[in-house]
Order: C-alpha cells, then structure tokens, then sequence
C-alpha cells in the first residue's frame, strides 16, 4: 500500500505571523509542520506498519526552507518526501494548489492520500476536497477514527450532530480530524536516516504546468487590501480580592441577567 | 451590476440550517433576486418555508442519492444548476458538509473560492468578502477573478431575516448524479443526531477549559450550571481527553451556542471557540490570566482563581435565591 500524506509548512508561532501590506500576503518563514499534518503522518505510519508493508511518502507545496520541516516528517518514520518549491508559485489560491498537489499526487499513484484536519495558519479546512475532487477520488473527510481492509476504508465523520461512518474503495483521500492520535517522537535511528534521505524536489514545469498557471496569475481570488478589525468595546473588568464572586453578582443583577 | 445570487441552503435532520438562512438576507442586500438551492431527499414541504426568508424562487433537488449529506452529489447538482446558467455567485455558510461540497464546486469549475467570510458587500459594483484572518486580528478584502464566485461564510454570523418574506417560486431541477460520485457511502448514522443539544437550545451556559485542571473539578461547572437552569458547554481539549461528551464542545468544530448568559471559566478563548460563543448575550469570563485572549471580547472579566470564584458563584446565587 502506498500512502501519501500532504503536509504543509507553517510559522512555528502564529504570534509572530504578520500580513504584509505590500504584498498582502502573509510573511511566514521558516517554520514547522502543521501540527494537524502530524497526526496525518501518525495515522500513514500507522497503518503501514499494521500492513506490515507499503510506503508513507510526503507531498507538500512549500517554499524551499521547508525541507527542514519535511526531515522531522521523515525522521519520525515516513519512507520519502516529495517537495513542490517553485517560486512561481508563491500567491496561489486553493484551485491553483489543488491542482498543484493533485499533479504532484497523480505520479505517485497513492491507495491512500491522507489529510490534517486544518492548516493553522490560515487554512479553510477543504482543500481535501477540491484535491479529491481532481483526482476522481471520493473523499472521506473530518474522520476521528480510521480503519481499512482489504480495499476498503471506513472512517468515523465528525458532523455537528455527533458521528456517522462512512466508507469507500481505496483509492481514497481521508482527511482526519482532531487529535486522534499521538504522534511518534523522531527517534534516534530516524534522525540519522532522514539527514539522508533524499527529498525529491519537483518544479512548476515538472508537473506540466506554465509558471502563468499558479501563483497570482493562476489564482481566482484576489486580496484587495488588509484592515483592523473594529474593536469590540472592552468589557468590566473585576480583580478578585476575595469578593469577586460578589462583585460578579452585583453586575449581573444590574445588567438584568440575574 | 448586483450579482445573481444562488444560495445553498442546507437541511439537516429535516430542518433548514438558520446561518443558510440569513445567506437569503444577505444576498438581497447585496442586490438581485436570490435564489436558494434546496438539495435533499423529502425536502419539498422545507422549500415552501423559503419565501418566508427572502428567496424569491427556490430549485429543489430531490433524489435518493441527496439523502444523507454528503457531499458529492451535491456538487453534481450544483455543477448542473450552473452549467445551465444564469448564477455568477454561490454562497455557502461553513459546515462540515458544505466546506466540502464549496472546495470540490470550485475545483470542477476552476472557480475563486473564499472562506471564513464575516460579510460580504458591493462595491464599484464588485463584490468583496471580508475575511478574519490571523486570530482574528486582521481584516482582508478579499474579492474573485471570473466567475462563479464562491463564497464561504463563517458558521453563526448571519442570522436569518423575515423582513424580504414573500411567496417563492418553487421548481424542481433534474438530478443527474454522476456514478462516480457516489462511492462515498454512508453506513451508519449518529445514534444522538435527532436530539437537539441541550447546549444549543440553553438560556446559561457554563463553559469550561484547561483551566479546571483535573476531571473532578468539571462537578464544580456542573454545579453552577444546575444552580443557573442553564447547561454545560466545554472547549476542544477537554473533549479530546475523553474528559465530557462531544455533545458539549463549543466551538468551530463543536456546536454554536447563543445563550443569555455565557460563563467561560478556565477558558483561553482561541478563535477556534469563539466562533461558536461570541453571538451569546452577555459574556463572562473567569481566568487567572489578565492577558488572556477571552477578556477582549467579553463583558464583564473577572481574574482570579475559577476553582474557588465558580463554587462561591453556586453557593451565593443558592443561597440568595437568583435565577437567570
Ligand atoms: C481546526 C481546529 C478546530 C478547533 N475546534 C475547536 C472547538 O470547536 N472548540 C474549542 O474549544 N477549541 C477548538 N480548537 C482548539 C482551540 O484552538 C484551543 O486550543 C482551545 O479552545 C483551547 O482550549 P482551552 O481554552 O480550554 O485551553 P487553553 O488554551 O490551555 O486555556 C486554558 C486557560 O485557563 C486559564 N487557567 C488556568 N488555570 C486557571 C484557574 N485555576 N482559574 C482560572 N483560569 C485558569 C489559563 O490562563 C488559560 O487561559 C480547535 C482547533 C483547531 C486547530
Ligand atoms: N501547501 C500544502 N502542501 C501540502 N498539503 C497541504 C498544503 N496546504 C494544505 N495542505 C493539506 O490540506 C489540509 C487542509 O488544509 P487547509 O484547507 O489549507 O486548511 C492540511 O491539513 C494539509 O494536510
């Protein structure tokens, strides 16, 4: 069975994310795995290993640096990583990235492509959707709980009244949800296997596309402009010095909530 | 020029999603006649209710494949709708269903999508989205370059509107469903989906954190939220540490509450659970960090120790007899 997981590279701390005025991008550096990826990447291994064969292999668009990120991917286990760099490709939108990793995924004819659940640092939480949909894939999608068999996957669906279960023929792409897992800690063997590792790179041009494809031309959204959010009006504050409970009291009965 | 506006208005459980509703509301604001797009299987008597909420006419899709929601055939349907014309725009309200149906819409058709969208406007006669980005910390303009637009709103913002009510037009359209799309296949359904959550439906809520430190202090929100009449709600974590049902969590990715009363405690307050409590009356919050992100969007904060201001809270509203 070979499994792909999509990872993407995000900043390590969302605190010090900022968007540029100029560009109206977000200025990311060099940064981390998403942690939702994480899990993904936990829920491949898994299954590899309870296969007792197969190949867990990372798909991800990012800039160069995030080779780095991609190694702890391999460190912790995954079999080899496939990075999409390209410079061209910097301001695409969700159409141009589907379209993007569903090139890069087509070669490596998956039986399983699995998902996080969300990217953290300005993710819709679809993308699965719009790559599956590329693909001629079905899609199973905010799944708690995973299991295949013979062919088959079946997964427990998060939906906002509580969980279905659903099923489908690999091939399939599963996007997880929650911390369904806990990921292994890289160990010392795979620290040392994924400095050597090879991380195949792969252009614009590799999959068949124009550099006017993707990026901002290739977009079909656009960002006209960044603004503060109007401030909320802030609200009473109370310091508890033993009487807080009371003061709370009091407010509550003065704003007719009591 | 006002766009035409086709909205997909979700049925869930037999009942019309209400932020699908005020979709309707919005997209007679933003000019033009809006349509809704009814898919389901049994849904004809939900699309009379429609005209009540502004549409002016409503395509129901009605087939066996449309019965359970997922979300393939349902791009099928939409595919078909706007292959034949007429929509530049899609709105959808975020759900677990919809974000998928939007994602592969704009994926057949190599259309712009934009999701986590607060509001939607003209201007210069383009239409603009506003989306909260980074924490909700940054307002984007965001806009589309051809068309169909496809536009995602965030979960609860948009309420429903009765002021545009009249008798819609209803038309069934033709449900082709690709074979292809139907190999998703539902096989068990939630035991609990019928009951409506007693958080959704509560006048209090009393929500709880990280911050409660162990499981046993849960007892202590159970307890107020008994004192108020009112229900307990719980942040992501705690549901992830098999701490309190699924049925509790609020949130993004857990229910949207609209309380009189919302009493977070112990609560950091990430936009994740925000979304889903921020439209609530009055908000409170107890937390023993001043910094913490929960005291910008509520009313009244108190900083402190929730493990000894919560059970004080229960024991002065039982023995003054208060009630929300
Ligand atoms: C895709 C996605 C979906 C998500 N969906 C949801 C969702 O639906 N709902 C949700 O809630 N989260 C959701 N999250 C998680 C969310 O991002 C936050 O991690 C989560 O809400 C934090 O929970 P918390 O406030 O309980 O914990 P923390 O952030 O750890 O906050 C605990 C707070 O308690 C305070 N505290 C500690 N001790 C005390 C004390 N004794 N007295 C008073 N205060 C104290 C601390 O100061 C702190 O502010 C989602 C995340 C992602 C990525
Ligand atoms: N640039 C990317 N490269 C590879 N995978 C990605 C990328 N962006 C998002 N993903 C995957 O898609 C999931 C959902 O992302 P999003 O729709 O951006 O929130 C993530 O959890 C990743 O698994």
């Amino acid at each position: 069975m070979r499994l792909c997981v999509c990872v993407k590279e995000v900043p390590s701390s969302l605190v010090s994310l900022r968007l540029d005025p100029d560009s109206r991008r977000l200025v990311r550096g060099k940064g981390r795995l998403n942690a939702p990826d994480v899990h993904a990447l936990e829920e491949a291994l898994r299954l590899r290993d309870e296969a007792g064969d197969g190949e867990v292999v990372l798909v991800s668009m990012a800039p160069e640096h995030a080779v780095d990120a991609l190694r702890h991917g391999l460190a912790m286990g995954a079999d080899r990583a496939s990075l999409i760099a390209d410079p061209a490709l910097a301001g695409s939108d969700l159409v141009v990235t589907a379209r993007v990793l569903a090139a890069a995924l087509e070669r490596e004819r998956p039986d399983l492509i699995l998902f996080g659940w969300e990217s953290s640092d300005s993710g819709g939480a679809m993308l699965w959707a719009a790559v599956g949909e590329r693909l001629g894939l079905p899609v199973l999608s905010r799944v708690w709980e995973l299991r295949t068999d013979d062919g088959t996957v079946w997964g427990r669906r998060q939906m906002e009244y509580g969980f279905d279960v659903v099923q489908a023929a690999l091939p399939c792409a599963v996007a997880i949800s929650g911390a369904i897992n806990a990921p292994r800690h890289p160990s010392l063997k795979g620290l040392v296997a994924s400095k050597r590792t090879e991380v195949d790179r792969l252009s614009v041009a590799d999959l068949g596309l124009a550099p006017s494809d993707v990026g901002e031309t290739g977009a079909r959204t656009r960002v006209l402009g960044l603004r503060r959010p109007p401030e909320r009006e802030h609200g009473t504050m109370i310091e508890d010095d033993e009487h807080a409970a009371e003061q709370l009291i009091e407010h509550l009965i003065e704003r007719g909530v009591l | 020029m006002s766009p035409s506006t086709l909205v997909f208005v979700e049925e869930r459980e037999g009942e019309l999603v209400p932020g699908s509703l005020g979709l309707l509301a919005k997209a007679a604001e933003l000019g033009g006649e809006p349509v809704a797009l009814l898919c389901g299987s049994g849904v004809r008597d939900l699309a009379e209710e429609l005209g009540n909420w502004g549409a002016a006419r409503v395509l129901v899709a009605e087939a066996p494949e449309l019965d359970g929601p997922l979300a393939q055939p349902r791009v099928d349907v939409l595919a078909g709708v706007l292959e034949r014309g007429g929509y530049d725009t899609v709105l959808f309200e975020n759900s677990a269903l919809t974000a998928d149906v939007a994602a592969a819409l704009a994926a057949r058709l190599y259309a712009g999508v934009n999701w986590d969208l607060v509001d939607l406007r003209m201007e210069d006669g383009e239409l603009v989205g506003e989306r909260l980005a980074v924490g909700d910390t940054v307002l984007v303009d965001v806009a589309w370059t051809g068309e169909p637009r496809i536009a995602v709103v965030r979960r609860g913002i948009l309420d429903p509107s009765a002021e545009g009510a009249r008798t819609a037009d209803i038309e069934s359209v033709d449900v082709a469903v690709d074979e292809r799309s139907t190999r998703v296949a539902l096989v068990e359904r939630s035991s609990d989906r019928s009951q409506k959550t007693s958080i959704e439906t509560a006048e209090v809520v009393v929500a709880g954190g990280r911050g409660i430190g162990e499981r046993d202090n849960l007892r202590l929100l159970e307890e107020l939220a008994e004192a108020l009449g009112g229900a307990v709600g719980v942040t992501m974590p705690l549901v992830d540490r098999g701490w309190y049902p699924y049925a509790h969590q609020v949130g993004q990715t857990g229910h949207t509450v609209r309380p009189r009363l919302y009493l977070a405690c112990g609560i950091s307050g990430a936009v994740q659970h925000r979304v889903g409590m921020e439209k609530s009356g009055t908000i409170v919050a107890i937390n023993s960090d001043p910094t913490a992100p929960i005291f910008r969007y509520s009313d009244v904060g108190v900083v402190g120790d929730m493990l000894e201001i919560v059970p004080r809270l229960t024991q002065l509203i039982r023995d003054r007899g208060l009630s929300a």
